[in-house]
This record gives structure tokens, C-alpha cells and sequence, in this order.
């Protein structure tokens, strides 16, 4: 053969070369997945026997009383984020809209630095901004500063997953489109969004699993509540927020709980994670 | 024979670049008008100066004046959304809404323009605009499939149906064969013989051949200018300018 470039042994060297890289990129991957796997399996372990149906249907007990569950915090969590999409849903699709049609310009460029400067932001400072604005003037602890919090958050997220979604759609769509003798604006709607669609939603619901799992920003604004409650204006139970009172606290019962209610939060954001695939594959399977 | 289309002193710019210079051309009621010309010449940007595409571009304008029978549409009083839907336009790539079935691309024009337009008169224009596409038999047993299905060729006689569904009155082609095989682009060619009866057409294409098989009148650009314009017969057989026969025979280009 014309090879003389390389030697007799080389084969086996390559072939070894190849192995032990492979080798190094699987261990990699196992240290990566086991803390993963650690952190499932145990709040799963804790988290399931300490979980029944009380949990999801009773109130909290009194101090020192036992039993009982997280009724209100579980509607609770559903309503601050709920309301926190009611408001940074629209606005973050809004502004995603705008940067993608506007891409150039001074004021684009100082809104997507704004929006990245935002994401990088920590959480419990948006908790304190919420504090300043809307807790102190109204003088208490609310859903609405909650939510306004989470919001705030979620914003900056939905903008951007936004705009490189409707990046994405053909030029050319739009140009047929307004070809057609279709306005601007509908164009942007009835086209535009409409094919980016599954794309926005998977960034919305990003967002949503994100802030589900906040707890800093919601200390100082919902505040948490041992009672019923879905008033707008009152301190309001959640998740998190609750999850963290209990595990800190002396009582065994409640850290059993906490470890329940940390278990029921991770299926709800793994459930939404889910719900991504499923949005994501849809158009796929449509195209067929 | 009336002038459907007739441009003055059109220039359309790219920010500070003049693409397409000072154009005088008429365009005759239910003729087909082949731009050719090598690439790079202005002859897509011309054509979508026609119906006020060209500015939709960031940084492109145009001046001068395009007459539709008459009217200048680039008079500040003129919506360019009205003018779109006096002259369609169909474009090099086939674009079929991806979210949208056969039907609906169809109605695409209809359907996102007026609210109130019945379920039977909806019907009864998607299948005109097929039928007239020369689609209607391929599709006619799965309207509510994606438009995204069909095949390339099919898909491009489906933006000619979409087209036609609004009901111009002046058909904008830009190159709409570039990307179609010989037997599809054999079907769209057929399809402009039928669609002159009613239609002013204009035709962009860089296929000499395709121009002197489909079209009444030829113009032909060269880096912006308008070199020359006559009954394609005697552009083909007797160009009067040196650089057009230059083209035409192969030269250059």
C-alpha cells in the first residue's frame, strides 16, 4: 500500500485514542446525571411517604398539631403564577414581537440589552424592587406584588424565546403574505406568530416552569399565608414559600411536609417540562 | 389595446444605491410582459417596485411613478395595501403558509382581509382559484391537508391559486419557475397562456427560452437600465440594440 505515512501500530493507537475519549465523555456524563439522579431519588424517597391525600385536600394545622396539608399553597402557587402570566405573557410576546420586526435601531438594541440584562438579574432582587413598589404603598403583603414579581422574571425570558422564534419563520412568508394585500399587522398575527407558535409556546411554558420554582422574590411579596385565601390583595400561601418555612422550622411533621411539598412543586414543573416535548413534537407529527 | 401598467422615471434605491434607473415601460391589458436580463440587474427589484413590495425591504425606496390604469400608486394618498390587492404576486420560491391547509392557503387572501365571507363563498373561490392554478384535480381529494405537503411544483401553482384567489387584476411572477423542475414549469408556463385572457402578466425570468415561449412583449435590463422593450418576436429575431442581441445570443450573461 501507499501508506507509508503512518506506522504499523497506529491502528491500535487510534482505536485506543478513541476508546479512552469515549471513556472520558460517558464518565462526564455520569457525574453529570448523578446528582440529578441523587436529588430525584431522594425527594422522591421523602417526599412520597410523607405524601397522602390530606396534603392536597386539608389546610395547615396549628403549631404543634398534627396532620394537615398545603391546600391553599398548591392554589396558591397556581394563582400567583397564573396572574404573573396574565401579565408577562402578553408583554413578553409583545416586546418579542417588536424586537423581531424593528431588529435594527438604537431603541431594539437598548431593549434586548435591557432583557438580557434583566434574565441575569437575581431573583430576590426583583423581590425587593416588587417590596418598594407595590408592598410598601399598599401598606401589605399581596397575590398582586407576587405575581407582579414573577412576572417580571418571566418578561424578559418570553421576549427573547419570542423574537428568535419569529427570527426563524421564512422572510418570505411575510412577503407572500403582504403580497396578498394582507396589512402589517395582521400579517405579524395571522402569519408571523402563527407559525412561530410552537416555538413561543415552548418559551412560555420555560418561563412558566421557571418561575413556578421561585422562592426569594415571593418571601416579600405573597409573603405566604396559614389560611385560605385567593384574595388579590391579601398575602397569599405558595409552594415554595411554604416548602421553605417548613423545612427550616424544629417540628418533624413539617419538614416531612416540606418534603412533600417539594416533591408535588418538581412533578409540576416536570410535568410542564413534558408538556414542552409534547408542544414541540405536535408540528412535526402534522407535517407527516 | 389598453396600457394596464405603465411606469415614469420609476428608480428604486437600496439605502444610497441606485438598482434600478429611470424606467419608462408600459405594460398592455391581457398580454404577457417577460423583464429579462442577467442577475443583479434590477428586474425582481423593478417588478416589486410594481406593486409596492420594494419598500417592505429596510432601506429601500423607490420614486417615480407607476400608473394602474391611470392612477399613480405611489401617490402619498394610495394605501399600498389596496395595491397589493389589485396586483398579486407570486414569488421565486414557492411559499405555502405551514400552518395553513391547501384550503386555506387558498383563502389565505380572503379569509385574513374580510371576516364576513360565507362558508359556500369561500368554497366556491378556492375552487375557482385551483381550477384556474391547474391544481384542482391533484388536491381536490385532500383540501385539508398542510399546503407544506405537496410537492414543489404543485406548491408554486398553489401560491398562483392563492394569488388569483383575491382577484387582481395584474399577475407580478417573479422568476416563478426558478425552482421547478422542466415538467412543473412546463404546467406554469400552460398556465399563463390560459391566465392572459383575464389577466395583465408580468414575468421575471432569467430563462430566455421561457421568455420568447410565454410572452407577447420583452424587456430587457442591464444593470438598472432599460435596454430595450418590444414585441418579443422582434427582440428575439431583430434586437435593434447592440447589447440586447449580445444577451440574447449568449455572449454574455
Amino acid at each position: 500500500m501507499a501508506g507509508t505515512v503512518y506506522k504499523e501500530s497506529s491502528h491500535a493507537f487510534r482505536k485506543f485514542k478513541s476508546d479512552f475519549m469515549m471513556a472520558v465523555t460517558v464518565a462526564a456524563t455520569i457525574v453529570t446525571l448523578i446528582p440529578l439522579f441523587l436529588v430525584l431519588g431522594y425527594l422522591v424517597f421523602k417526599g412520597a411517604t410523607s405524601l397522602n391525600w390530606a396534603f392536597f385536600t386539608h389546610m395547615p394545622t396549628p403549631v404543634g398539631e398534627k396532620g394537615g396539608g398545603m391546600a391553599n399553597a398548591i392554589v396558591g402557587t397556581f394563582e400567583v403564577v397564573g396572574i404573573a402570566c396574565l401579565i408577562g405573557v402578553p408583554i413578553g410576546i409583545g416586546a418579542g414581537l417588536f424586537l423581531a420586526e424593528h431588529r435594527l435601531g438604537r431603541f431594539a438594541d437598548t431593549v434586548r440589552f435591557c432583557a438580557d440584562v434583566m434574565m441575569g438579574v437575581p431573583s430576590i432582587v426583583v423581590g425587593i424592587f416588587a417590596y418598594a413598589v407595590l408592598v410598601h404603598p399598599m401598606g401589605r403583603f399581596s397575590t398582586l406584588a407576587g405575581s407582579v414579581a414573577l412576572a417580571i422574571i418571566m418578561i424578559p425570558l418570553v421576549t427573547r424565546t419570542t423574537e428568535e422564534m419569529i427570527i426563524l419563520v421564512p422572510h418570505e412568508l411575510r412577503e407572500a403574505a403582504l403580497a396578498l394585500g394582507v396589512p402589517q399587522w395582521k400579517t405579524s398575527l395571522s402569519v408571523i406568530v402563527r407559525t412561530a407558535l410552537s416555538g413561543i409556546a415552548t418559551g412560555v411554558i420555560l418561563a412558566i416552569a421557571r418561575i413556578a420554582g421561585e422562592t426569594a422574590p415571593l418571601l416579600f411579596t405573597a409573603f405566604g399565608n396559614r389560611f385560605w385565601s385567593t384574595s388579590l390583595v391579601q398575602p397569599i400561601a405558595t409552594l415554595t414559600v411554604q416548602v421553605y418555612t417548613y423545612a427550616i422550622s424544629p417540628f418533624p411533621d413539617w419538614q416531612r411536609q416540606a418534603w412533600a411539598g417539594a416533591l408535588v412543586l418538581t412533578v409540576i414543573v416536570l410535568a410542564l417540562e413534558l408538556g414542552v416535548r409534547w408542544v414541540t413534537r405536535a408540528p412535526a407529527k402534522a407535517a407527516r | 389595446m389598453a396600457d394596464k401598467l405603465v411606469t415614469r422615471h420609476l428608480n428604486a434605491y437600496f439605502n444610497q444605491t441606485r438598482a434600478v434607473k429611470d424606467i419608462n415601460l408600459t405594460f398592455p391589458e391581457g398580454k404577457v410582459t417577460a423583464i429579462i436580463g442577467p442577475s443583479g440587474c434590477g428586474k425582481s427589484t423593478m417588478v416589486r417596485c410594481l406593486n409596492r413590495m420594494h419598500e417592505v425591504v429596510p432601506g429601500a425606496h423607490a420614486d417615480g411613478e407607476v400608473l394602474l390604469d391611470g392612477e399613480n400608486i405611489y401617490d402619498s394618498a394610495v394605501d399600498p395595501v389596496q395595491v397589493r390587492r389589485r396586483i398579486g404576486m407570486v414569488f421565486q420560491k414557492p411559499t405555502p403558509f405551514p400552518t395553513m391547509s391547501i384550503e386555506d392557503n387558498v383563502a389565505a387572501g380572503l379569509t385574513l382581509n374580510s371576516a364576513g365571507i360565507s362558508r359556500a363563498e369561500r368554497n366556491r373561490i378556492v375552487e375557482k382559484s385551483l381550477r384556474q392554478a391547474a391544481l384542482w384535480d391533484e388536491v381536490k381529494d385532500h383540501l385539508r391537508r398542510p399546503g407544506g405537503s405537496l410537492s414543489g411544483g404543485q406548491q408554486q401553482r398553489l401560491c398562483v391559486a392563492r394569488a388569483l384567489a383575491v382577484e387582481p387584476e395584474v399577475l407580478l411572477m417573479d422568476e416563478p419557475c426558478s425552482a421547478l423542475d422542466p415538467i412543473s414549469t412546463a404546467r406554469i408556463e400552460e398556465l399563463l397562456l390560459e391566465l392572459k385572457s383575464n389577466y395583465t402578466i408580468v414575468i421575471v425570468t432569467h430563462n430566455m427560452q421561457q421568455a420568447a415561449r410565454t410572452s407577447d412583449y420583452t424587456a430587457f435590463l442591464y444593470q438598472g437600465d432599460l435596454i430595450e422593450f418590444g414585441e418579443t418576436n422582434q427582440i428575439f429575431t431583430n434586437p435593434k440594440r447592440r447589447e440586447t442581441e449580445d444577451y440574447i445570443t449568449g455572449r454574455f450573461g
